[in-house]
């Protein structure tokens, strides 16, 4: 391969009619407010442990309605409901959370 | 008195006998079990416990106090107490006084064990009866007691607002029939005794009525068919009592020994916890209780209805039931055989299987060592920061030297993974959380969070440290004159937090620790009946949306005292109050440190 002083990142193309968004029914159905989300990261900013494995309930939500993986993420909280605290939507975070790691197979 | 019977036996006694039998065998059965479901170390401890005469005694105060006199209902409210004493203690003393009798005037019956049920049937009054009038009376005393306690209960029924407790939990078909055969009982007793009353004797209640009997029915032809109805009715009662609410009778008097012998819950489903979600009489004190239930919302899960539900073994509901409540312990500290409410809840959430394993995730965070005193604020504190700002400023104005563990944020104590039943997961929480604060070399471990407070108390294993309240400790530095304050005029009222109150027992220092800085009022609720702000953590299920009333109602019971503001010593309490609160909602913290002088 020829240097040419940089290289192209792999591309983050998410192709939505091939992503298996079924865990995502399946939470919003257990959650009903999950689908509430305004994507404000609210949840994120004030989470206690973003700072060590960057959890965000805001990238969670996003992340399985893209079809990433994002046991790594929910593997970390602490349940200590920081983010529904300051939720602005109402939405029970602390519950999402417990629900995915119930339905993740 | 002479027996009047010669064969000692009439067919009537049958069903009674069926139904004795039945229940006999029944709670052998149910207690057996229990026993066997008991770990091997509870079931020593519960043996050794009663050949310990000490404790021994103590059953046998505790039962003859809580099941026959329900002293704890007394103490909610008098006519509540007793209608309950009535027919236990009534009951009681009618068995036993029967049996007297019999061992008085016919003892070689005594083996017979329906004799002392049915006693005025197979006797006769001779000229020595007299002996006798001292017990006929105090039979129909008793029997009064019964039916005036039985008077109650219907008068109830239709008026519930009597006893001080709005609401019961919906009796089922069973709880029904039961319910309706204890009401039979005492009646048919009092029918029969009197239609013999010519022939055995009676007293004040029984032979007026012989009297007015006689004037217009024949004696002998109504004499058998009451004696039969009161057996049945008996027969009825003793067999559907294992289905029914009433199991609580024999139910606590094996929970009664075994809580003195010092068990446990450690499932919730067997051993020690059946015994306690049998105990349960349905009362119905701990619906009032609950603060979810505010406009007769969510009174299906209550802790009625979870003891209810474990007894039927209903998967669904006793799901729902468990994830709701908000673990305030209001229905355990008020209910009188002392359910265990929040502690079954957090067992019943400990049974759910998780498929993503938790990973601690602060594991290298390292400590400053330079401090006596660490002070450990909580993440909710990080969103009221007021008071972690006025507490380091308290500090500082006292010249204390201090390590401020979690400035930074991110650390929990475990508390609310430890809620949520993932037991494990909250240890993983506790050991690293242990080793950081070993590692800090302090021996004053400052916490101002009353939800790390009780984490820290009981999960936690910290030799060398002293782990203290923030109130505590503020009332030490102001006691050793490290810090002067002086009153302010506002007058505040304080809410107790759940966690620091019920979960706690610390009344008394917030509330002198507040009387030192500024006015201070009840209100109509508090101490160990305050009702939970509604934001509490221990909660899964609940919604914001749901909470909302639940939090007004909290405020409406704090405006009763007509104060100027509102004063607690939780940041969760605080940050959920302020956010309906038509008055200033502040921290102890904050409201000291403003006075310091
Ligand atoms: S509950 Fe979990 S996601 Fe929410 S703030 Fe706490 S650690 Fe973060
Ligand atoms: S705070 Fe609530 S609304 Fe905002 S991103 Fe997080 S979950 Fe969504
Ligand atoms: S749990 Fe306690 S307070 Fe509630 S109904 Fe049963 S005995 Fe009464
Ligand atoms: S702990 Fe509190 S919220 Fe839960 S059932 Fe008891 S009174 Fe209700
Ligand atoms: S106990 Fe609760 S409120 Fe206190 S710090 Fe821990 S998670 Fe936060």
């Amino acid at each position: 391969m020829i240097d040419f002083g940089f290289t192209l990142s792999k591309s983050s193309t998410v192709d939505l009619n091939k992503v298996d968004r079924s865990r995502y029914d399946q939470l919003v159905k257990l959650v009903p407010t999950a689908r509430m989300c305004m994507n404000c990261g609210s949840c994120g900013a004030t989470c206690t442990v973003s700072e060590y494995k960057g959890m965000s309930v805001r990238k969670v939500l996003t992340g399985i309605q893209r079809g990433e993986d994002v046991r790594p993420m929910l593997s970390s909280c602490m349940l200590c409901g920081k983010c529904t605290m300051v939720c602005p939507r109402g939405i029970n975070t602390r519950n999402l959370v417990l629900t995915l790691c119930k339905i993740y197979d | 008195m002479i027996d009047r019977i010669p064969s000692g036996f009439h067919p009537f006694v049958i069903p009674f006998l069926i139904g004795m039998a039945f229940v006999l065998l029944y709670c052998f059965g149910a207690m057996i079990r229990v026993l066997y479901e008991l770990s091997w170390q509870d079931r020593k401890k519960f043996f050794l416990s009663l050949l310990n005469p000490k404790i021994l005694l103590k059953d046998i105060k505790d039962i003859f106090l809580n099941c026959l006199i329900h002293v704890p209902l007394w103490k909610r409210n008098k006519l509540f107490g007793y209608m309950h004493s009535s027919i236990a203690f009534g009951w009681f003393m009618i068995i036993l006084l029967g049996h007297i009798e019999v061992l008085l005037f016919v003892p070689g019956r005594i083996n017979l064990f329906y004799y002392p049920i049915f006693f005025n049937y197979f006797v006769a009054e001779d000229d020595v009866t007299l002996r006798g009038s001292l017990l006929f009376f105090l039979m129909d005393f008793f029997l009064l007691m019964i039916m005036s306690g039985i008077a109650l209960a219907m008068a109830r029924r239709v008026k519930n607002y009597m006893f001080g407790v709005k609401r019961m939990a919906r009796p089922t078909f069973l709880n029904v029939v039961g319910l309706y055969s204890l009401w039979a009982i005492f009646p048919l007793r009092w029918l029969a005794e009197s239609f013999t009353a010519h022939i055995s004797g009676g007293s004040f209640l029984t032979i007026p009525a012989n009297w007015l009997f006689r004037q217009f029915l024949g004696n002998e032809l109504y004499m058998l068919p009451t004696w039969w109805a009161y057996s049945i009715a008996l027969c009825v009662f003793m067999c559907v009592l294992p289905f029914t609410r009433y199991m609580h009778i024999p139910a606590e008097m094996l929970l009664i020994p075994m809580r003195n012998a010092g068990l446990k819950v450690r499932s919730s489903r067997k051993g020690f916890a059946r015994v306690e979600f049998f105990s349960c009489p349905n009362c119905g004190v701990c619906i009032d209780a609950c603060p979810m239930t505010v406009d007769n919302g969510n009174v299906k899960d209550c802790t009625v209805y979870l003891t209810r539900q474990l007894r039927r073994g209903n998967e669904e509901r006793i799901q729902e039931i468990s994830d709701k409540c908000l673990l305030c312990g209001k229905c355990e500290a008020l209910c009188q055989v002392g359910v265990e409410g929040p502690g079954l809840r957090i067992l019943e959430r400990a049974r759910r299987d998780y498929t993503v394993p938790f990973n601690y995730p602060a594991a290298d965070k390292s400590v400053d060592k330079n401090h006596k005193v660490l002070y450990f604020a909580g993440c909710m504190t990080h969103l009221t920061p007021s008071i972690g700002r006025n507490i380091t400023e308290l500090l500082r104005k006292a010249n204390i030297d201090f390590t401020w563990l979690d400035q930074q944020g991110g650390l929990c104590c475990g508390r609310p993974m430890f809620t949520a039943g993932r037991i494990a997961e909250a240890k993983a929480i506790v050991a690293n959380m242990e080793k950081l604060i070993l590692e800090s070399g302090c021996d004053t471990l400052l916490v101002s969070c009353p939800i790390c407070y009780k984490m820290f108390r009981e999960q936690y294993n910290l030799p060398g440290v002293e782990i203290v309240n923030y109130i505590p400790f503020i009332n030490n530095l102001i006691n050793t004159g490290r810090i002067k304050v002086e009153k302010s005029d506002i007058c505040y009222v304080y809410h107790d937090p759940c966690e620091l109150g019920r979960g706690c027992g610390m009344y008394d220092e917030p509330r002198k620790l507040l009387g030192r800085s500024a006015g201070i009022a009840e209100a109509q609720q508090n101490r160990e009946e305050s009702i939970c702000c509604g934001g509490s953590l221990g909660s899964l299920s609940l919604d914001f949306a749901q909470r909302e009333n639940m939090t007004k109602a909290a405020l409406d019971n704090l405006y009763t005292s007509n104060a100027d503001a509102i004063a607690t010593a939780c940041p969760l309490c605080q940050a959920t109050f302020a956010r309906y609160a038509d008055r200033p909602v502040k921290d102890i913290a904050e409201i000291v440190n403003q006075q310091v002088i």
